[in-house]
Protein backbone atom coordinates (compact mmCIF):
# COMPACT_ATOMS: atom_id res chain seq x y z
CA UNK A 1 0.00 0.00 0.00
CA UNK A 2 2.80 2.38 0.83
CA UNK A 3 6.55 2.24 1.28
CA UNK A 4 9.17 4.82 2.05
CA UNK A 5 12.92 5.16 2.46
CA UNK A 6 14.68 8.20 3.84
CA UNK A 7 14.58 10.61 6.75
CA UNK A 8 11.42 10.57 8.86
CA UNK A 9 10.46 14.14 9.64
CA UNK A 10 7.44 15.41 11.50
CA UNK A 11 5.92 16.70 8.23
CA UNK A 12 6.48 13.38 6.47
CA UNK A 13 4.86 11.58 9.36
CA UNK A 14 1.80 13.80 9.07
CA UNK A 15 1.57 13.12 5.31
CA UNK A 16 1.95 9.35 5.63
CA UNK A 17 -0.74 9.25 8.30
CA UNK A 18 -3.12 11.32 6.17
CA UNK A 19 -2.56 9.10 3.13
CA UNK A 20 -3.03 5.93 5.14
CA UNK A 21 -6.15 7.22 6.82
CA UNK A 22 -7.81 8.01 3.51
CA UNK A 23 -6.68 4.64 2.09
CA UNK A 24 -8.23 2.82 5.03
CA UNK A 25 -11.41 4.83 4.48
CA UNK A 26 -11.49 3.97 0.77
CA UNK A 27 -11.06 0.30 1.59
CA UNK A 28 -14.10 0.62 3.84
CA UNK A 29 -12.27 -1.14 6.59
CA UNK A 30 -14.19 -1.94 9.77
CA UNK A 31 -13.79 1.01 12.19
CA UNK A 32 -12.30 -1.29 14.81
CA UNK A 33 -9.56 -2.56 12.46
CA UNK A 34 -9.01 0.88 10.99
CA UNK A 35 -8.33 2.33 14.43
CA UNK A 36 -6.01 -0.50 15.39
CA UNK A 37 -3.97 -0.18 12.19
CA UNK A 38 -3.81 3.61 12.54
CA UNK A 39 -2.75 3.44 16.18
CA UNK A 40 -0.01 0.88 15.54
CA UNK A 41 1.13 2.90 12.55
CA UNK A 42 1.50 6.03 14.68
CA UNK A 43 3.62 4.17 17.23
CA UNK A 44 5.83 2.56 14.55
CA UNK A 45 6.47 5.84 12.76
CA UNK A 46 7.10 7.78 15.94
CA UNK A 47 9.49 5.05 17.12
CA UNK A 48 11.47 5.65 13.92
CA UNK A 49 11.21 9.42 14.32
CA UNK A 50 12.51 9.39 17.89
CA UNK A 51 14.99 6.53 17.86
CA UNK A 52 16.73 6.11 14.54
CA UNK A 53 20.44 6.77 14.80
CA UNK A 54 22.35 8.90 12.35
CA UNK A 55 24.74 7.03 10.09
CA UNK A 56 27.65 8.06 7.87
CA UNK A 57 26.42 8.75 4.35
CA UNK A 58 28.73 6.07 2.88
CA UNK A 59 26.91 3.35 4.85
CA UNK A 60 23.69 4.11 3.03
CA UNK A 61 25.25 3.37 -0.34
CA UNK A 62 24.92 6.94 -1.46
CA UNK A 63 27.89 8.51 -3.17
CA UNK A 64 26.40 11.97 -3.51
CA UNK A 65 26.61 14.62 -0.83
CA UNK A 66 29.35 15.71 1.47
CA UNK A 67 31.82 13.11 2.71
CA UNK A 68 31.86 12.66 6.44
CA UNK A 69 28.39 14.10 6.84
CA UNK A 70 25.88 12.02 8.79
CA UNK A 71 22.37 11.30 7.56
CA UNK A 72 19.16 9.90 8.98
CA UNK A 73 17.59 7.09 7.02
CA UNK A 74 14.90 4.51 7.74
CA UNK A 75 12.56 2.29 5.76
CA UNK A 76 8.90 1.80 6.27
CA UNK A 77 6.34 -0.40 4.52
CA UNK A 78 2.69 -1.20 5.00
CA UNK A 79 0.67 -3.70 3.02
CA UNK A 80 -2.29 -6.00 3.25
CA UNK A 81 -1.97 -9.69 2.47
CA UNK A 82 -4.49 -12.47 3.13
CA UNK A 83 -6.72 -10.23 5.24
CA UNK A 84 -3.80 -9.27 7.42
CA UNK A 85 -1.99 -5.96 7.65
CA UNK A 86 1.80 -6.01 7.66
CA UNK A 87 3.90 -3.14 8.85
CA UNK A 88 7.66 -3.38 8.41
CA UNK A 89 10.08 -0.83 9.75
CA UNK A 90 13.86 -0.77 9.53
CA UNK A 91 16.43 1.59 10.93
CA UNK A 92 20.10 1.74 11.83
CA UNK A 93 21.06 1.64 15.48
CA UNK A 94 24.39 1.71 17.27
CA UNK A 95 25.51 -1.88 17.85
CA UNK A 96 26.24 -1.02 21.47
CA UNK A 97 22.48 -0.48 21.95
CA UNK A 98 21.43 -3.78 20.37
CA UNK A 99 21.71 -5.86 23.54
CA UNK A 100 19.57 -3.47 25.58
CA UNK A 101 16.83 -3.23 22.96
CA UNK A 102 16.83 -6.98 22.37
CA UNK A 103 16.46 -7.61 26.09
CA UNK A 104 13.50 -5.21 26.27
CA UNK A 105 11.75 -6.80 23.28
CA UNK A 106 12.29 -10.34 24.64
CA UNK A 107 10.93 -9.19 27.98
CA UNK A 108 7.74 -7.93 26.27
CA UNK A 109 7.45 -11.11 24.17
CA UNK A 110 7.44 -13.28 27.30
CA UNK A 111 4.32 -11.65 28.70
CA UNK A 112 0.73 -12.85 28.43
CA UNK A 113 -2.11 -10.46 27.54
CA UNK A 114 -2.91 -9.78 31.20
CA UNK A 115 0.77 -9.32 32.11
CA UNK A 116 1.19 -6.87 29.24
CA UNK A 117 -1.71 -4.82 30.58
CA UNK A 118 -0.12 -4.71 34.04
CA UNK A 119 3.30 -3.92 32.61
CA UNK A 120 1.84 -1.07 30.54
CA UNK A 121 0.18 0.42 33.62
CA UNK A 122 3.37 0.06 35.65
CA UNK A 123 5.48 1.85 33.02
CA UNK A 124 2.76 4.46 32.49
CA UNK A 125 2.77 5.23 36.19
CA UNK A 126 6.50 4.97 36.92
CA UNK A 127 6.92 8.73 36.86
CA UNK A 128 9.67 8.59 34.27
CA UNK A 129 9.30 10.53 31.09
CA UNK A 130 11.75 10.93 28.28
CA UNK A 131 12.14 14.45 26.94
CA UNK A 132 9.76 13.43 24.17
CA UNK A 133 7.16 12.11 26.57
CA UNK A 134 7.14 8.51 25.42
CA UNK A 135 8.86 6.86 28.31
CA UNK A 136 9.16 3.40 26.78
CA UNK A 137 5.51 2.58 26.18
CA UNK A 138 5.57 2.29 22.38
CA UNK A 139 6.63 -1.34 21.98
CA UNK A 140 4.40 -2.50 24.86
CA UNK A 141 1.46 -0.75 23.23
CA UNK A 142 2.17 -2.35 19.84
CA UNK A 143 2.36 -5.82 21.42
CA UNK A 144 -0.86 -5.16 23.31
CA UNK A 145 -2.87 -3.79 20.41
CA UNK A 146 -1.78 -6.45 17.90
CA UNK A 147 -2.01 -9.31 20.38
CA UNK A 148 1.10 -10.82 18.78
CA UNK A 149 4.76 -11.23 19.60
CA UNK A 150 7.14 -8.55 18.35
CA UNK A 151 8.93 -10.10 15.40
CA UNK A 152 12.32 -8.42 15.15
CA UNK A 153 15.70 -8.90 13.57
CA UNK A 154 19.14 -7.37 14.07
CA UNK A 155 21.74 -7.44 11.34
CA UNK A 156 25.32 -6.27 11.89
CA UNK A 157 26.36 -3.68 9.28
CA UNK A 158 29.88 -2.81 10.37
CA UNK A 159 31.70 -2.60 13.68
CA UNK A 160 29.66 0.41 14.83
CA UNK A 161 26.19 0.04 13.31
CA UNK A 162 23.49 -2.59 13.09
CA UNK A 163 20.22 -2.66 11.23
CA UNK A 164 17.07 -3.22 13.28
CA UNK A 165 13.92 -4.43 11.57
CA UNK A 166 10.48 -5.02 13.01
CA UNK A 167 7.69 -6.95 11.28
CA UNK A 168 4.26 -6.34 12.73
CA UNK A 169 1.10 -8.16 11.77
CA UNK A 170 -2.42 -7.03 12.49
CA UNK A 171 -5.01 -9.72 11.93
CA UNK A 172 -8.62 -8.94 11.06
CA UNK B 1 -11.61 32.97 36.47
CA UNK B 2 -10.54 32.51 32.92
CA UNK B 3 -11.32 30.10 30.19
CA UNK B 4 -8.78 28.50 27.88
CA UNK B 5 -9.53 27.07 24.48
CA UNK B 6 -6.90 25.35 22.35
CA UNK B 7 -8.18 24.58 18.87
CA UNK B 8 -7.55 21.08 17.55
CA UNK B 9 -5.23 20.15 14.67
CA UNK B 10 -4.78 16.83 12.80
CA UNK B 11 -2.33 15.79 15.51
CA UNK B 12 -3.66 17.52 18.63
CA UNK B 13 -7.04 17.62 20.37
CA UNK B 14 -9.34 20.54 21.08
CA UNK B 15 -9.03 21.48 24.72
CA UNK B 16 -11.47 23.72 26.51
CA UNK B 17 -11.22 24.49 30.17
CA UNK B 18 -13.75 26.84 31.76
CA UNK B 19 -12.52 27.49 35.25
CA UNK B 20 -15.61 29.50 36.20
CA UNK B 21 -17.92 26.52 35.67
CA UNK B 22 -15.36 23.77 36.39
CA UNK B 23 -15.79 22.23 32.97
CA UNK B 24 -12.83 20.56 31.21
CA UNK B 25 -13.06 18.94 27.80
CA UNK B 26 -10.43 17.17 25.69
CA UNK B 27 -11.72 16.05 22.32
CA UNK B 28 -10.23 14.74 19.07
CA UNK B 29 -6.90 13.05 18.45
CA UNK B 30 -3.72 13.35 20.42
CA UNK B 31 -0.75 12.09 18.43
CA UNK B 32 1.90 14.83 18.53
CA UNK B 33 5.58 13.86 18.50
CA UNK B 34 6.19 16.13 21.47
CA UNK B 35 3.28 15.81 23.87
CA UNK B 36 4.91 17.44 26.87
CA UNK B 37 5.06 20.77 25.10
CA UNK B 38 1.44 20.48 23.98
CA UNK B 39 -0.02 19.60 27.38
CA UNK B 40 2.08 22.08 29.35
CA UNK B 41 -0.43 25.01 29.22
CA UNK B 42 -3.27 22.79 30.42
CA UNK B 43 -1.20 21.36 33.27
CA UNK B 44 -0.26 24.90 34.33
CA UNK B 45 -3.89 26.04 34.29
CA UNK B 46 -4.89 23.03 36.35
CA UNK B 47 -2.28 23.99 38.93
CA UNK B 48 -3.78 27.45 39.07
CA UNK B 49 -7.33 26.08 39.25
CA UNK B 50 -6.28 23.74 42.08
CA UNK B 51 -5.76 26.74 44.35
CA UNK B 52 -9.43 27.71 44.15
CA UNK B 53 -11.47 25.01 42.43
CA UNK B 54 -15.27 24.96 42.00
CA UNK B 55 -17.22 22.62 44.26
CA UNK B 56 -17.91 20.42 41.22
CA UNK B 57 -15.55 19.73 38.34
CA UNK B 58 -16.78 17.88 35.29
CA UNK B 59 -14.29 16.32 32.91
CA UNK B 60 -15.09 14.95 29.45
CA UNK B 61 -12.41 13.01 27.58
CA UNK B 62 -13.44 12.06 24.07
CA UNK B 63 -10.41 10.90 22.14
CA UNK B 64 -10.43 9.19 18.80
CA UNK B 65 -6.75 8.29 18.88
CA UNK B 66 -3.89 8.93 21.25
CA UNK B 67 -0.26 7.90 21.10
CA UNK B 68 1.89 6.58 23.94
CA UNK B 69 3.69 9.92 24.05
CA UNK B 70 0.36 11.52 25.02
CA UNK B 71 -0.60 8.79 27.46
CA UNK B 72 1.87 9.93 30.14
CA UNK B 73 0.76 13.54 29.71
CA UNK B 74 -2.89 12.53 30.05
CA UNK B 75 -1.94 10.68 33.23
CA UNK B 76 -0.30 13.90 34.43
CA UNK B 77 -3.53 15.81 33.80
CA UNK B 78 -5.47 13.14 35.72
CA UNK B 79 -2.99 13.33 38.62
CA UNK B 80 -3.65 17.06 38.87
CA UNK B 81 -7.38 16.30 38.91
CA UNK B 82 -6.82 13.66 41.58
CA UNK B 83 -5.19 16.27 43.80
CA UNK B 84 -8.08 18.68 43.21
CA UNK B 85 -10.54 15.89 44.02
CA UNK B 86 -8.67 15.13 47.23
CA UNK B 87 -8.81 18.82 48.10
CA UNK B 88 -12.61 18.74 48.12
CA UNK B 89 -13.90 19.45 44.61
CA UNK B 90 -16.21 16.63 43.48
CA UNK B 91 -14.80 15.38 40.18
CA UNK B 92 -16.17 12.95 37.65
CA UNK B 93 -14.12 11.93 34.62
CA UNK B 94 -16.35 10.88 31.73
CA UNK B 95 -14.31 8.68 29.39
CA UNK B 96 -16.01 8.40 25.99
CA UNK B 97 -15.29 5.52 23.64
CA UNK B 98 -16.90 4.48 20.40
CA UNK B 99 -18.94 1.33 20.29
CA UNK B 100 -16.64 -1.64 19.49
CA UNK B 101 -13.48 0.34 20.28
CA UNK B 102 -12.22 -2.05 22.94
CA UNK B 103 -8.74 -0.54 22.88
CA UNK B 104 -10.10 2.87 23.89
CA UNK B 105 -12.31 1.36 26.60
CA UNK B 106 -9.31 -0.56 27.96
CA UNK B 107 -7.20 2.60 27.92
CA UNK B 108 -9.87 4.31 30.06
CA UNK B 109 -9.89 1.37 32.45
CA UNK B 110 -6.10 1.57 32.77
CA UNK B 111 -6.41 5.16 33.98
CA UNK B 112 -9.33 4.26 36.21
CA UNK B 113 -7.14 1.65 37.93
CA UNK B 114 -4.36 4.17 38.58
CA UNK B 115 -6.25 7.37 39.41
CA UNK B 116 -8.34 7.79 42.53
CA UNK B 117 -11.20 9.77 40.94
CA UNK B 118 -14.62 8.41 39.90
CA UNK B 119 -14.63 7.47 36.20
CA UNK B 120 -17.66 6.94 34.04
CA UNK B 121 -17.21 4.93 30.84
CA UNK B 122 -19.56 6.33 28.22
CA UNK B 123 -20.20 4.40 25.03
CA UNK B 124 -21.09 6.48 21.99
CA UNK B 125 -22.30 5.39 18.54
CA UNK B 126 -19.68 5.25 15.78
Amino acid sequence: MLSFKGDITSELLTSILQIMESKLDTMQEEPKIKKKVYNVLVECLQNLYHHMDEIPRSLNGSSSGIDGENIRSAIFMIGKLDNQYNIITGNYILTQNVEGLKRRLDEINKLTKEELKDYYKAVLNNGEMSDKGGGGLGMIDIARKTGQKLNYHFMPVDEVYSFFSLNIKIAQ
Amino acid sequence: MERIVIEGTPKTPTISFDMASGQLEIRGRSIPENSIEFYKPLVEHLEKYAQKPQSNTNVNIQLEYFNTSSSKCILDVFKKLEAIHKGGSAIVINWFYEQDDEDMLEAGEDYQAIINVPFKMVEVAE
